[in-house]
């Protein structure tokens, strides 16, 4: 089939994120062109600053090298201005006589420094800053000259005084406001971060503008005038009072513009041949002027190039943070007070230790704030801002960061900053903060997912995950934008989970091909991560009318054995409650012998495991074995721990032997979104260390306490108490219902920890405790889903079909 | 001299899944793909060694039920980022009965 043919103008930021999506997901339907007028293949703009700050060199924020584009076969003519588009014929037209023709055209000219009006502008030594070119003006200007004056003092102004001071110059920054950064700071930041700043020998001229540039005999700049008649001193002049979309190409094809290209959520102009991302747009009369709207806009219009036909964008919020070595500042969303509207303002200031922070409240959820000084906490502030999260309950904590909330969430210390490149971040891989560091820097990742990919770190057990971000955060500085939590399933959707749940539910689909098919899943069969999901999530909304797919189940699962190192399996038998009798410890250790079995451990949840069997042996053993399955290996209920309780125990105010027996057995079988562990302990001393599982139960002279999201694992969580009740046949109803809607609500792989960390303990206590209604029906729901289950081990003694898979082919 | 072996009847692979076979000098995993081709592979991660044949078949690839890492069942190679390929070997199907050459 003949391809068709893309071509792009504009080779930056916005335009290559777009064609990298694009190749990630469909690499084989364009033949791409690229034109760039800059003379180099694309590179990471951001990083200019800390270039002019010597921190990094040109050669270090190259993205795509020249042979990037090759190995994608794509042609790049560097140093071509396009300045025509024949939208009739399909054809644009370069400057230097190139010309290429198209089927689909993306526009991504990024945007241009805004050059005021003033008199003088045109003299030598006066420009802007926005790219490689203009950098390296202001390094050789820096060797020759020594005055240089910034005008406007935001975000770009300050990081370009920041290097040419470090260049050596005498920096002044004239600022039109009161203050610094009006637009992201409220005056008190305003100031701190001036006189943090004059620390470093920089020097501000606020509330003046400028009424004039002089020249020399050469036509070169020599001083600024200012409308209340001071002059200074300039040999360069650095005007970063705002950017302009450019448009002018887009324009002049009679392509609709309003301040920006204009652009639809699916990111097409009023031609819809042609599409156009990043600076250049006006997208619901918003341009952006941050790379992380601009690479959202990318993902987007790539699924529709790669006519996927999914995938909306609808604007973004902004946070920034300046990139200033030894300045920490963080400003996200809405924060200017105004009292009227219901806003309320929390605000902790130590002006001596150089800390403020101010968030901005309004209707429970955070929509702005500012923090100065100490910003470790901004990504947490601004991933809640963006989930719209209710913050009532975290409300006494909220100023002190997310440190102080104890454990809460797998979201990580702040230590990254504090750890030296040696330090390990990544337990499992073995990935050390610097090869982080490095990855982000020499290969240009933005994304968590991008770290995960290319060094390993934060892709096994996850618990890093947070180190990982703050790493990423700091070292990108205002590139990073957290992801928000309802991302995709995988790659194989644009659907969250929560939609596809959804979708199950009103379509019934009772498959996974019908799921797939019906939700417009990307790849034939799904892949390693969707088709566990989907699996669960068809059985857990449709109970014994839904089919399971043991091919889409992990190997533990399918063959009802946790898989080890080696390939050999473990078997650890059901013992209820873990209470066990003569007569069981005499089959396993008759068992034991017979296959041979390398180890018998007394695991921590209080049974025994048998390691090392071969997966041949397995069927042979559950049969002299004839106890059923512990599913120690499933996503699914493990163990009851229990403690000796009031039968035996002098302090034991319950029987807690039996309710946990008494609980196993109901819940036997069920499979959950992820593993689910109970403890009963008969008396607060808390033997069976309720206070650590999904549910922990504790017997009390009046009945018993009910703890929920409790874990032990990767980061320990205390459980939270839920409720008190009189009866065991409470206790079996009211945890039965929590461990249902968990089933029913959370995302797959989610412990129930993280599931009410998301949905709020409010909101279970509302639907267990407070709806009587919904709480019965829960219930009933769970034991209807477990009626008939089947034993799984016994099953695969008696059906030689189920058990083929066991058996090994010799030849 | 070509070795070609019977493995099984089709039917007792399963579609996206695996079946061991194992001579004296090597263990293969033999898999079916939903389209019912047919694919053969060292039956050892090139990573630690995983068992293959127990990993989740998802398009004509494999996820190792190690580590997850991933590998084309058509040429071996491991996806990106990691890196390693692991033995090919050739399959075809008769009469319903799948073949498998061995190399020698
Ligand atoms: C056997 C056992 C260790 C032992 O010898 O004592 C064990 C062994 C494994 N644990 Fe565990 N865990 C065992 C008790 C625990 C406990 C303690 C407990 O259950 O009281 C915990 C902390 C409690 C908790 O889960 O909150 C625990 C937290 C984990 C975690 C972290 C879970 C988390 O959400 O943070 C994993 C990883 C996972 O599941 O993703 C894990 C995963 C594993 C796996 C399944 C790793 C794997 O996928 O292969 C290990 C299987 C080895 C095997 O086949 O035997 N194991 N593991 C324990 C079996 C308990 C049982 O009788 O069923
Ligand atoms: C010094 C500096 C620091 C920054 N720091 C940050 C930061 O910390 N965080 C952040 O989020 N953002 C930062 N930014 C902004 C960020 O770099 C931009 O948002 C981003 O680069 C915009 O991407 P784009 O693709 O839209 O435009 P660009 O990256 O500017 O790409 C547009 C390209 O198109 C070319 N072009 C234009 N017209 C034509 C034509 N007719 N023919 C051919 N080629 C053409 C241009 O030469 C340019 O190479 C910073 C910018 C600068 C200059
Ligand atoms: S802690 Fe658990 S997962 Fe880790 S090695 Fe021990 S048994 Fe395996
Ligand atoms: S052994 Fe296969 S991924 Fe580690």
């Amino acid at each position: 089939m003949q391809k068709l043919k893309l071509v792009v103008v504009g080779n930056g930021m916005a335009g290559m994120r777009t064609v990298e999506e694009l190749l990630k997901i469909a690499p084989d339907i364009y033949d791409i062109t690229v034109f760039g007028d800059e003379p180099y293949p694309n590179y990471n703009r951001i990083m200019l600053s800390p270039v002019l700050a010597n921190e990094q060199t040109i050669d270090d924020i190259i993205l795509n090298s020249r042979e990037w584009y090759a190995a994608n076969n794509i042609k790049l003519h560097t140093g071509a201005r396009i300045n025509k588009i024949d939208r009739k014929n399909r054809v644009v037209y370069a400057e230097n006589g190139t010309s290429a023709e198209y089927d689909r055209l993306l526009l991504a000219t990024g945007s241009k420094p805004f050059m005021p009006p003033i008199p003088g502008k045109e003299l030598d030594g006066v420009q802007g800053y926005r790219d490689i070119k203009d950098t390296n003006d202001m390094m050789d200007a820096a060797k020759k000259y020594k005055h240089a004056v910034v005008i406007g003092g935001g975000l770009l102004g300050l990081e370009a005084a920041n290097g040419l001071k470090i260049q050596g110059m005498d920096v002044t920054v004239v600022h039109r406001n009161e203050w610094l950064l009006e637009k992201q700071l409220d005056k008190t930041a305003g100031k701190m971060l001036q006189k943090n700043l004059e620390a470093k020998g920089l020097n501000f001229l606020l509330e003046k503008n400028t009424e004039l540039i002089n020249g020399n005999q050469d036509g070169r700049v020599s001083s600024v005038r200012f409308t209340d008649g001071l002059e200074i001193t300039a040999d360069l002049v650095i005007m970063t009072v705002g950017i302009r979309p450019n448009f002018t190409l887009a324009e002049s094809a009679g392509i609709h513009c309003n301040k920006g290209i204009v652009v639809n959520d699916t990111m097409q102009t009023y031609d819809p041949r042609i599409y156009a991302v990043g600076e250049c747009v006006a997208h619901r009369g918003i341009s952006y002027g941050l790379v992380a709207p601009l690479f959202e806009m990318a993902k987007v219009c790539a699924t529709h190039l790669a006519n996927f036909g999914i995938g909306l964008y609808k604007g973004s919020v902004t946070s920034t943070k300046l990139k200033v070595t030894g300045i920490d500042l963080f400003s996200a969303g809405d924060f200017s007070s105004n009292e009227d509207d219901g806003r309320e303002e929390i605000v902790l200031h130590d002006a001596v230790g150089g800390v403020y922070k101010k968030l901005i409240i309004k209707n429970d959820k955070i929509i702005g704030g500012v923090l100065y000084g100490d910003t470790t906490d901004g990504s947490w502030y601004f991933q809640m801002l963006r989930d719209g999260k209710p913050i009532h309950e975290i409300r006494d904590h909220l100023m002190f960061g997310q440190d102080s909330l104890g454990n809460t969430g797998h979201l990580g210390q702040n230590k990254a900053a504090a750890m030296t490149n040696e330090m390990e971040v990544c337990g499992c891989n073995g990935v050390c903060k610097g090869t982080i560091v490095k990855a982000i820097q020499d290969q240009g990742l933005f994304t968590i997912d991008d770290v995960k990919k290319q060094t390993k770190a934060g892709s096994s057990c996850g618990s890093c995950v947070g180190l990982v971000e703050q790493i990423l955060a700091s070292t990108l500085g205002g590139g990073y934008a957290p992801p928000s939590t309802s991302k995709a399933v995988c790659g194989c959707t644009e659907k969250n989970h929560e939609e596809v749940r959804a979708e199950i539910r009103t379509h019934k689909y009772l498959n996974i091909p019908d799921a797939m098919k019906g939700m417009g899943w990307r790849t034939p069969n799904g892949c390693a991560t969707c088709r566990p999901a989907l699996n669960y999530y068809l059985l857990s909304t449709w109970p014994h009318e839904a089919k399971d797919d043991p091919q889409s189940r992990f190997i533990n699962e399918r063959v009802h054995a946790n898989i080890q190192k080696d390939g050999t399996y473990s078997v650890i038998p059901r013992m209820y409650g873990g209470v066990t009798t003569a007569n069981q410890l005499r089959k396993i250790a008759d068992v034991a012998d017979k296959y041979a079995v390398p180890m018998v451990k007394v695991t921590g949840g209080q049974r025994i495991d048998l390691l090392g069997v071969k997966k041949e042996d397995l069927v042979d053993m559950w049969a002299d074995l004839d106890m059923p399955s512990g599913y120690a290996y499933g996503k699914s209920i493990r163990t009851v721990k229990t403690c000796v309780g009031s039968e035996f125990c002098r302090f034991g105010t319950q029987n807690s032997t039996q309710l946990g027996i008494d609980i196993e057995k109901a819940f036997d079988h069920m499979w959950a979104p992820h593993k689910v562990k109970f403890a009963v302990s008969g008396c607060p001393r808390n033997c069976a260390e309720s206070g650590i599982k999904d549910v922990g139960i504790i017997g009390v002279d009046s009945g018993w306490e009910i703890y929920v999201g409790g874990n032990g694992g990767i980061k320990t969580e205390a459980a939270q108490f839920l409720c008190k009740v009189k009866t065991a046949e409470e206790v079996l109803e009211y945890s039965g219902a929590f461990i249902q809607i968990y089933r029913e609500e959370a995302r797959y792989l989610d412990r129930t920890v993280h599931w009410i960390e998301r949905v709020g303990l409010e909101y279970v206590k509302q639907r267990v405790l407070e709806d009587a209604d919904c709480r019965k029906a829960a219930y009933e729901r769970l034991l209807y889903a477990l009626q008939g289950a089947v034993e799984p081990w016994g099953e695969r003694v008696k059906n030689k079909a189920l058990s083929k898979q066991y058996e090994i082919i010799a030849v | 001299m070509s070795n070609w072996v019977k493995v099984a009847p089709l039917e007792d692979i399963p579609q996206l899944g695996a079946r061991v076979v194992r001579s004296k000098e090597i263990e293969i995993g033999v898999f079916r793909l939903q389209d019912d081709r047919i694919y053969a592979v060292n039956n050892k991660c090139p990573h630690k060694g995983g068992p293959l044949s127990e990993g989740i078949v998802y398009g004509d690839k494999i996820a190792c039920p190690l580590h997850s890492w991933k590998i084309s069942l058509v040429d071996g190679q491991v996806e990106e980022p990691d890196v390693g390929e692991t033995a090919c070997f050739k399959t075809k199907i008769e009469d319903g009965i799948v073949y498998l050459e061995l190399k020698d």
